[in-house]
């Protein structure tokens, strides 16, 4: 190698100066541009959260680097991975949704109600389910722009009152606090072959794992690449300027809780198809580590910064946790400290970014 | 330019009046914006500028009198409708969204896209061009349009608002106060924005308080007070030092000492209006 370097190189400066000004594009170093990477952080995390649970693996055959063990965290981490990418999206947008976890227990009751009590195909439940999580995503977003209160608080108050229907309405129909769902029913089988099954057989992968890769993909392309992933980044930036340029702020951030909503849906329908059935508290509590995913993925919860490839990467760090922790025979409370510590530098970081990036020199 | 030269202004204001509720905002202000002019504004706080900013970029419908672009009256429905008609405004602290790069600042609201249906993307090769040759154009050089706004500074960001709407086609441009909030150097770099939009042929509104900033670009002087036209002047029909003292309010000190000394019969009441007088200079 130091042979080869002795070879004079022509170097780069006149060239760049010489192919005139759009070759000072290429001027800005490699370095530099991927620390402008909202997910660089998530990745470098990731990284090191797989290395100190592949070094810290108790299992005989070290079960967290094999591919049974990538079954489980990508298991593990795939729904976390659906709902942070839509969480992060909507943190972009400038907003919270505190009601995403429980919509995924209410998605998946009402449709185990509409298979068991109505009869209904699954098929049409699941788009009646669809449908009705759209409603309340519109209902969150409308009050949200129309009252101008902070998200957190209708979505807390949304979030509540799903959470006492939740188990009210289970308890009512069925003197338990769950709804199974028998594999006779009408379109189950195909139903659960999209939502609720597992691919390459001998390692099983859950089918949401395909879900969630999918949807980081097109949220990625949306937010990065279209006219409304530009709205998103204005609307979470400075929703004042947006409107003065004519983007329009509201429309944007009623959708961008009708597809967190949906996602939720989405989650409910997998858990309830999969599993033949839900539990009335399903969901509850899961919005917080939606929130982490998103945070650790790089997202500002001011808004305005983040993306879509780093809330999965934040999801994915949850996976490692959930399923190393275990594989380590740590006592699983570990995972929520080691979350926080998770949380706390992740945070750090992000407010070192924004000060960067956002700093006004007047 | 050829509309200045045949005489009919880009935008001009005939005797408009706003009113809100009991409150008059505006009564009888008129005013003429022509191509290749700088048209300033000035006025404290509470004298109007803001009402006329507002009805000028269709925001509010004026009560009384008219509005005419190109000569033919017309009644903006809103924001959109005056932008369509060439008028655009760049404000303060609206201007931009500090944690976007400058290639989507500068086409927010309104972004190339290539591709139909489904696979419609932005053009993201086209905007970034654009926005660095029409950034060169305001003598800037963008070295990387990846760059948060933020890190530019107040006067570059001015600029980039600036830009973006004479790239969208204004014809004449609302500057408010576009200097209030900037250091001197940086105001220095905002000024010479004004005079190269006024160099590119657009009929420039500048709205501003501070007539040190106002005088060196301005050929014509709108001073407001209390919602009332206090003047209209053209550059070589008044001064700096004419123009700050109005400001100050001295004119209307000035005329309230003169109307003292005719009611003052008494050696007192004249001691006064002379003390005033000496104050309105």
């Amino acid at each position: 190698m130091s042979v080869a370097s002795t070879q004079p190189r022509p170097s780069p400066a006149p060239q760049q100066a010489g192919a005139g000004r759009d070759e000072r594009l290429a001027g800005v170093s490699v370095l530099v541009r991927l620390l402008q990477r909202p997910e660089l952080g998530a990745l470098i995390g990731a990284l090191a959260v797989y290395l100190l649970f592949a070094s810290v693996d108790a299992t005989p055959g070290h079960l967290f680097t094999s591919i049974a063990g990538m079954q489980n965290w990508t298991d593990a981490a795939s729904t976390y991975g659906i709902m942070a990418v839509a969480v992060a999206l909507l943190m972009i947008g400038g907003e919270f949704d505190l009601s995403a976890g429980v919509m995924t227990g209410t998605s998946g009751l009402l449709l185990g109600m509409l298979i068991t009590r109505q009869q209904v195909n699954v098929w049409v439940a699941i788009v009646a389910v669809l449908i009705f999580a759209g409603i309340i995503g519109a209902a969150n977003g409308m009050l949200v722009v129309r009252t101008k209160l902070p998200s957190f608080i209708i979505t807390l108050a949304t979030f509540f009152v799903l959470r006492g229907v939740d188990v009210g309405v289970t308890r009512l129909l069925t003197n338990t606090v769950r709804f199974d769902i028998s594999d006779q029913a009408p379109g189950f089988v195909s139903a659960q072959s999209i939502f609720g099954s597992t691919f390459l057989a001998p390692y099983n992968f859950q089918d949401a794992v395909l879900w969630w890769i999918a949807i980081t993909v097109i949220a990625t392309v949306v937010l990065t690449q279209t006219t409304f992933g530009n709205w998103i980044f204005a609307v979470g930036g400075d929703a004042n300027a947006a409107r003065a340029v004519g983007v329009p702020v509201s429309r944007t951030k009623v959708i961008l809780f009708m597809y967190t909503a949906i996602s939720a849906a989405v989650v409910g329908i997998m858990v309830a198809l999969r599993f033949k059935g839900i539990q009335s508290g399903q969901g509850v509590g899961l919005e917080f580590f939606y929130i982490i995913a998103a945070v650790v993925g790089g997202c500002l919860l001011t808004g305005g910064y983040g993306s879509a490839i780093g809330a999965s990467l934040g999801a994915l760090i949850i996976g490692f946790a959930q399923i190393g922790i275990i594989f380590a025979n740590w006592d699983s409370n570990w995972y929520y400290t080691f979350l926080g510590v998770i949380l706390f530098v992740a945070v750090g970081v992000n407010t070192l970014v924004r000060r960067r990036a956002a700093s006004a020199r007047r | 330019m050829s509309q200045s030269k045949n005489g009919v202004p880009l935008l001009e204001v005939r005797n408009v009046s706003k009113y809100f509720g009991s409150v008059i905002a505006l009564r009888d202000i008129s005013m003429q914006v022509h191509a290749g002019e700088v048209t300033c504004v000035l006025g404290d706080n509470g004298a109007g500028k803001s009402t006329l900013i507002k009805i000028l970029s269709g925001v509010h419908p004026h009560d009384e009198g008219e509005l005419l672009v190109d000569g033919k009256s017309v009644r903006f429905g809103g924001p959109r409708e005056a932008r369509a008609a060439g008028i655009s405004v760049v404000f303060q602290d609206l201007a931009t969204v500090p944690l976007m790069s400058i290639w989507r600042n500068f086409f927010l609201g309104s972004e190339p896209t290539v591709g139909f249906g489904p696979a419609r993307r932005l053009d993201t090769g086209f905007a970034k061009r654009v926005m660095r040759e029409e950034m060169g154009k305001m003598g800037i050089d963008v070295r990387d349009p990846n760059q948060a706004v933020g890190t530019l500074s107040g006067g570059e960001r001015q600029a980039v608002a600036i830009a973006r709407a004479v790239y969208f086609g204004a014809k004449v441009l609302i500057l408010d106060e576009p200097t209030s909030a900037l250091g001197v150097r940086q105001s220095g770099i905002v000024l010479k924005y004004v005079v190269q939009a006024r160099e590119r042929g657009l009929g420039v509104i500048f709205i501003t308080h501070n007539p040190h900033h106002a005088y060196p670009v301005g050929d014509r002087f709108v001073l407001l007070n209390r919602g009332k036209l206090m003047g209209a002047y053209a550059k070589h029909e008044t001064s700096l030092e004419e123009l700050t003292r109005m400001m100050a309010g001295g004119e209307e000190l000035e005329r309230l000492s003169r109307e003292l000394e005719k009611l003052a019969a008494d050696p007192e009441m004249k001691q006064v209006a002379r003390e005033l007088r000496e104050e309105a200079r």
